[in-house]
């Protein structure tokens, strides 16, 4: 026996079951070997469930929170230690079982004390009041388990006796499956079943080098960049030359030059080759008889090669899984007989279908992981991208092709197959001219748990963006009764803030407070865009006439009909200023406002504001009447009646407000677009473009459709340069004077980054008349006036700049081509922070 | 915010000995939402007329109502007719500055408080849902000649018609104190606001000056029931800021439990009453309404399934979960529907909170959104979809297809949307129109039937076609069924 240290191997992620009789010192050995979160003592548990650490009957509760803390950290995927007797099998079951449910490994650490040196610790603890014999009951329990451990599960026993436990160290082992640390890049190959002539001409074009033995075999390929081949499995059966594929692969990994983890075909060909009692068939009749003529060496590497797989590889830092039938996210990077039988064969759902195959749950329509999951085991006609998930099994063997995805540039590489090698039980190339599988719409699944609930939002621009509960609830009735479908829902707009409130006598905004925000951030330039008093609308625009139209909600702002001529005319517009080619895309996504403000706003117009201006007209004249007459008998009234006149007045100058924002219109006739933003093109955000680009580009609609589209004016503004202020001042007076709502001012440069994150991203400076139609026709009395200045505009700034961040971000995924849920959770939770309450004023 | 009042009876000053308001003087009387003045225009022997003139602070108004500050106010609570029109506001006014008057005290003219007074009412601008007929329904069964003239919403756009507003005028020979009682209670009911934007101690006021005249009203039932209907709502619900971000009306997103336009249409929650009246118009031998049928048919192909744990699609406000729970077969029932406002009112109508502790553990509301998969629906032996398909605009059927057939996948699913050609036989139904005004769609049973079959042979399951409600030779059956079951071979007719 010797003094040094002992190392305990512990798997990095596992449950380390302690087990010792009490008083074996367990407790002091998980002080001494684990961090104290990381373990989970019984005795505390009875503490927690019955203020008493040595209460025997509330071991049952006890050992109900354990495993409940349990499962919550290996869920999470952290190390956990039980720090309890269990000398019991039934005990250590049902922590193998806690194991198991959680795919990670369970290991037994068993302390092996003298019976002696139990009772002697023990006795020095005066809250501990053991019975007689129960530590030598526990003893003989211990004892009994002891050689039995393995079978119980654990895959790894340590057994430490009175000696080894000063000794002990523990030795922390990754998992087989974790190459984060391998970084490619990589060449991830489909199922080849035994097509040996295909790989090699396509690892040829993926650049590698064959090298041959001396029979003129190839046994190895060589990339002249250090670039390595990851293999998804089922290398054999089916094919014509299995062996040699096994050959060249072997040869490969034992190089170092590929990566290769099991098959369902590999996993039947080692039982098989060991005897084992399986069905013949699907190809593998052709493997043994191919195998046959090699020599027994060969076969005897060929079985210890695939039974020493591994189910499957987490690489790239976590970035990059390579399973055979793919991964969902809670299996990733653990082990378990499950993540190896999901690994090998998928998400099956126990029934057949009418070829006789298993039914596969389709697990990739709602993977939602980070890791980009590369797989094949089920053939596809061509490979598609779901969710961040591909599909590599291109059916080679039965005459579709042999595919590779180049990674990271996720680059599509393919040959195809020489010949039909095997005739498919279910055809898996669709027959001419029919549609592909209904019901398959994979990318477009969206799931209630891709919005609902507390969500948080990663963004580029504004970090981590929370959206409450309710708000979520609210936005999901909406988004399913009246938005326009998801796939073709890319944006909503943000909410704007206005400028601080001004101290100007007879106003509340003014150009003044805009330009100083601006300068505070540091933006030496701004524009000031002309706003248009319509109504807020986002427009997709295909090259082919098609498209939507969509209010600030998602709704479609005409029928079916009428969207269709709108999106056909901007949709030529664009094709006549050369646009759609010279963004290299073939449909534009557009911010706009959409005018009049009646089109869309009608019932609103009649029910409440002009049915104010109606009730004013008839009300005060009466009113000013009845008190001239009182008046008239030499009653004081005059104050009254001077207010009465000044309200008449306020309700004419309302009624003339809402009057210029409201005319008629017959189908497109009288309707008209002022786009003011390019938002995305395909593959492609402009967010980085100044608005001087992005008005240029609608001054050429506006030109090519004078009568649809209309330009926005717009006035440079450079804010070191007071002349240039004056000018814009006046003209924001000269406007809103002739009835305009009022200039938008926005950071010339467009997204631009203030000194503290993100400037916003445009503040409105409305009119004294249109303000109005918000805050009321008297709301210039000067007593109301003094109260409304009051307004805080912090919450709607805040709110301004994370829709703001959502919205960006969603036109950010849908550029870089990121699943359907990706985006769709960015337009969702624009739309449920917009039913935040935020004063409806501002 | 202005009534005047007039009285011809000589000497008519009289009339501020029975107002207790001197003629000779403007008065002031602070009222929550603002300051009521009262002044004679005109006092003479022959004809002496009182204004009460609310000047409403519409700033304060807001704050009042919220009681709690302004946050989450709409903006309609900003900018609307409250300080122009007569409504609950002014009667409040009318109540506190003519309290006396209206229990009919009058120190110094004691005789003439039970004399009926020949007397003219006018209000330039009264709030008045149903127009005109409205203000003549109220007012001529309580003895008025009543003028009544409809205020147009905007002279510069005729097109527009008129607004809700009109110019009022009563004359009569009544007591002063009835008038006024009767002024008071109409104002309120008939401007039938949403919002009182009053408490409702106030409301309680108006409802006791009705006492003694209000039990004769051959109306009397809608003027209790515009009362009640309307409690004030001081906290706005999200959606309808929503609503508000597209300058849409507050409801126009929150529809979920509105009855449908006509007939045997209508959402899951849509009142059976609404069926039985439409049906009453088609048949009045008929022993069942159409809703019931519906139900009826629905429970039937359930039971003959054998489903024990049955999802509710769609339940709206619950119409079919009581049916459900009655029957012990089926031991779990879970109601879905996409408005958490509709399962709020599910819930109430089934008593949950009330419900014995075995009865609440076979039932369950959930929101979830039907063109979403959601895992919680999984695993379940029925589905019922009753009325749904139907709100879902045809380019998201396929999303619910497969949320609904592919993810849930139960065993069984049964469909019912009504059948379009029977539309011809709902009289009150404009042609063309559809049953709900939120329908999307309305299916012909060829339409109904071309879709069953694509989605059975799509998913996995075989379809029978049944129909629902007496069958017309002609148009076949008010509304229609689908009855799926997976893996079932064939499709069956």
């Amino acid at each position: 026996m010797t003094d040094g240290p002992r190392t305990l191997v512990v798997p990095d992620l596992s449950l380390v079951v302690l087990i010792g009789v009490s008083g074996s010192g367990k407790s002091t050995f998980a002080r001494r070997h684990f961090a104290s979160t990381q373990v989970l003592s019984s005795d505390a548990c009875r503490g927690l469930v019955a203020d008493d650490e040595n209460d025997q009957s509330a071991t049952p509760e006890a050992f109900a929170l354990l495993h409940h803390i349990a499962g919550i950290r290996l869920r999470a995927g952290r190390l956990t230690v039980v720090d309890a007797t269990n000398v019991k099998a039934e005990d250590r079951a049902s922590l193998v079982r806690l194991a198991r449910e959680h795919d990670v490994l369970p290991v037994a650490i068993v302390l092996d004390v003298p019976e002696a040196e139990c009772l002697a610790r023990n006795a020095a603890r005066p809250d501990r009041d053991l019975a007689p014999g129960v530590v030598r009951r526990q003893r003989a329990d211990l004892r009994r388990g002891l050689r039995g451990l393995s079978r119980e599960g654990f895959r790894k026993v340590h057994v430490l006796g009175p000696d080894d436990v000063e000794r002990a160290v523990i030795g922390y082992e990754k998992q087989y499956n974790d190459r984060r640390e391998d970084t490619g890049p990589f060449d991830v190959v489909g199922d080849v079943h035994g097509c040996r002539a295909e790989l090699e001409e396509l690892l040829g074009e993926l650049g590698y080098e064959l090298h041959r033995d001396e029979r003129g075999r190839a046994v190895d390929a060589v990339h002249p960049a250090g670039r390595r081949a990851v293999f998804v499995g089922d290398l054999v059966d089916r094919g014509p030359d299995s062996p040699g594929v096994l050959r060249l692969v072997m040869g490969m990994v034992a190089a170092g030059h590929a990566l290769c983890v099991p098959g369902n075909h590999e996993n039947k060909l080692v039982r098989a080759l060991r005897g084992r009692d399986v069905q013949v068939t699907h190809g593998l009749e052709r493997t043994l008889t191919q195998l046959e003529e090699e020599h027994q060496d060969f076969r005897r590497e060929v079985e210890e090669f695939c039974a020493g797989l591994v189910s499957h590889y987490v690489l790239d830092g976590g970035a990059l899984v390579v399973a055979h039938a793919g991964l969902t996210e809670r299996l990733q990077g653990r082990s378990s007989a499950r993540v190896r039988s999901f690994a090998l064969y998928g998400d099956t759902t126990g029934e057949t279908d009418e070829f006789g195959l298993p039914v596969r749950y389709p697990w990739a329509q709602e993977y939602r992981g980070r890791a980009m999951v590369l797989y094949g085991h089920t053939p596809v006609p061509t490979p598609e991208w779901v969710n961040n998930t591909l599909c590599l099994d291109t059916g080679c063997v039965f005459g579709g092709r042999l595919t590779a995805l180049r990674y990271p540039e996720r680059e599509l590489v393919g040959v195809p197959a020489r010949q039909t090698y095997y005739d498919p039980a279910r055809p898996f190339l669709p027959a001419e001219g029919t549609a592909p599988p209904a019901g398959a719409r994979p990318d477009g699944v969206l799931d209630v748990d891709d919005v609902l609930g507390k969500r948080v939002v990663e963004t580029r621009l504004a970090g981590r963006v929370t959206v409450r509960e309710e708000n979520a609830a609210a936005a999901l009735e909406v988004m399913s009764r009246f938005a326009v479908a998801p796939e073709q829902l890319l944006y909503l707009p943000p909410t704007m803030s206005p400028s601080a409130t001004s101290s100007r006598p007879g106003l509340l905004e003014h150009p003044t407070e805009a330009f100083a925000h601006y300068r505070g951030e540091g933006v030496a330039e701004v524009v000031c865009q002309e706003k248009h008093m319509g109504s807020r609308a986002v427009a997709l625009v295909r090259r082919d006439g098609s498209g939507v139209l969509h209010t600030r909600t998602g709704r479609s702002f005409f029928g079916g009909d009428l969207t269709a001529a709108f999106t056909a005319r901007l949709s030529a517009a664009a094709e006549r200023s050369g646009l759609f080619d010279e963004l290299g895309t073939d449909w534009l996504l557009l911010d706009a406002e959409l005018l009049p403000w009646s089109a869309k706003a009608g019932d609103l117009v009649r029910s409440q504001y002009a049915a104010v201006g109606a009730a004013a007209r008839a009300a005060l004249p009466a009113a000013v009447a009845a008190l001239e007459a009182a008046a008239g008998r030499g009653l004081e009234v005059g104050d009254l009646l001077d207010r009465q006149r000044r309200r008449a007045g306020d309700a004419a100058a309302f009624t003339e407000v809402y009057r210029r924002y409201c005319w008629p219109t017959d189908g497109l006739a009288g309707v008209s677009c002022a786009p003011f933003q390019l938002l995305a093109t395909a593959g492609t955000t402009y967010a980085d473009r100044p608005h001087a680009w992005h008005l240029s580009l609608a001054d050429r609609l506006a030109g090519a459709d004078p009568e649809l589209v209309r330009a926005t004016r717009s006035l440079a503004v450079d804010l070191g340069d007071p002349a240039g202020e004056a000018a814009a001042t006046a003209w924001w007076e000269e406007l809103t004077a002739a009835g305009g709502e009022g200039v938008v001012v926005k950071p010339a440069a467009n997204l631009t980054r203030g000194r503290r994150g993100y400037a916003q991203p445009g503040l409105k400076v409305r009119g004294r008349e249109y303000l109005r139609l918000v805050y009321g026709p008297d709301y210039t009395e000067p007593r109301h006036l003094d109260r409304l200045r009051e307004r805080s505009l912090g919450r709607k700034r805040g709110l301004a700049l994370r829709e703001y961040a959502l919205g960006q971000e969603g036109l950010e995924r849908l550029a870089r081509g990121e699943p359907l849920w990706r985006v769709h959770e960015c337009v969702f939770a624009v739309l449920a922070l917009e039913s935040e309450p935020v004063d409806p004023r501002l | 915010m202005l009534v005047t009042l007039t009285t011809t009876r000589p000497p008519a000053t009289d009339l501020g000995f029975l107002l207790h308001k001197n003629p000779a003087r403007a008065q002031q009387v602070e009222v929550s939402t603002g300051t009521a003045h009262v002044f004679y225009p005109e006092a003479t022997d022959q004809r002496c007329t009182v204004a009460l003139l609310l000047e409403v602070d519409p700033v304060g108004l807001v704050r009042t109502a919220r009681a709690g500050g302004t946050e989450g106010a709409a903006l309609a609570q900003y900018v609307n007719d409250r300080p122009y029109a007569a409504s609950s506001l002014l009667a409040v006014a009318l109540g506190k500055a003519f309290a006396s008057a209206r229990r009919g005290v009058s120190r110094e003219r004691p005789e003439l408080v039970d004399v009926a007074l020949p007397l003219e009412v006018h209000v330039p601008a009264l709030s008045c849902r149903g127009g005109a007929e409205m203000a003549h329904r109220f007012f001529a069964p309580l003895g008025w000649r009543v003028e009544a003239t409809a205020v147009p919403l905007d002279e510069a756009v005729p097109g527009w018609g008129d607004s809700r507003y009109v110019d009022l005028r009563l004359t009569g020979d009544l007591r002063l104190a009835d008038a006024l009682n009767q002024l008071y209670v109409a104002l309120p009911v008939l401007d039938d606001a949403k919002h009182h934007w009053i408490g409702a101690d106030e409301v309680e006021k108006l409802l006791r000056a009705g006492s003694g005249w209000l039990a004769a009203h051959p109306d009397r039932e809608l003027i209790t029931r515009r009362y009640l209907k309307h409690r004030a709502t001081l906290t706005r619900r999200a959606i309808e800021r929503l609503a508000e971000v597209d300058d849409a009306e507050p409801d126009a997103l929150d529809d979920a439990t509105a009855p449908p336009v006509t007939a045997a249409g209508g959402p899951g929650g849509a009142d059976v009453d609404a069926d039985a009246a439409a049906d009453a118009d088609v048949d009045a031998d008929r022993p069942l309404p159409l809703a019931l049928q519906r139900h009826g048919a629905v429970l039937a192909a359930l039971r003959s399934a054998g489903a024990q744990r049955v999802v509710d699609l769609g339940c709206g406000a619950g119409a079919l979960l009581p049916a459900l729970l009655a029957e012990p077969t089926f031991t779990e029932v879970l109601g879905v529907d996409v408005s958490a406002r509709a399962l709020e009112v599910a819930a109430r109508r089934l008593r949950l909170d009330r419900m014995p502790e075995r009865q609440r553990a076979r039932v369950r509301l959930l929101q979830s959104g039907l063109t979403y998969t959601d895992a919680r629906l999984r695993g379940y032996d029925a589905a019922v979809l009753v009325e749904v398909v139907e709100h879902l605009d045809p380019d998201r059927l396929p999303a619910l297809e497969h949320a609904v057939f592919g993810a849930a996948a139960p065993a069984t699913v049964v469909v019912t949307t009504p059948n379009v050609e029977f539309n011809v036989r709902y009289t009150d139904l404009p042609a063309g129109a559809f049953r709900h005004r939120d329908h999307r769609f309305e299916w012909t049973r060829a339409e109904f039937s071309g879709w069953a079959t694509a989605v059975g042979e799509r998913y996995g399951y075989a379809v029978r076609l049944l129909g629902v409600g007496t069958e017309d030779p002609e148009v076949g059956s008010p509304s229609q069924l689908a009855v799926f079951t997976r893996g079932a071979g064939e499709v069956a007719g």
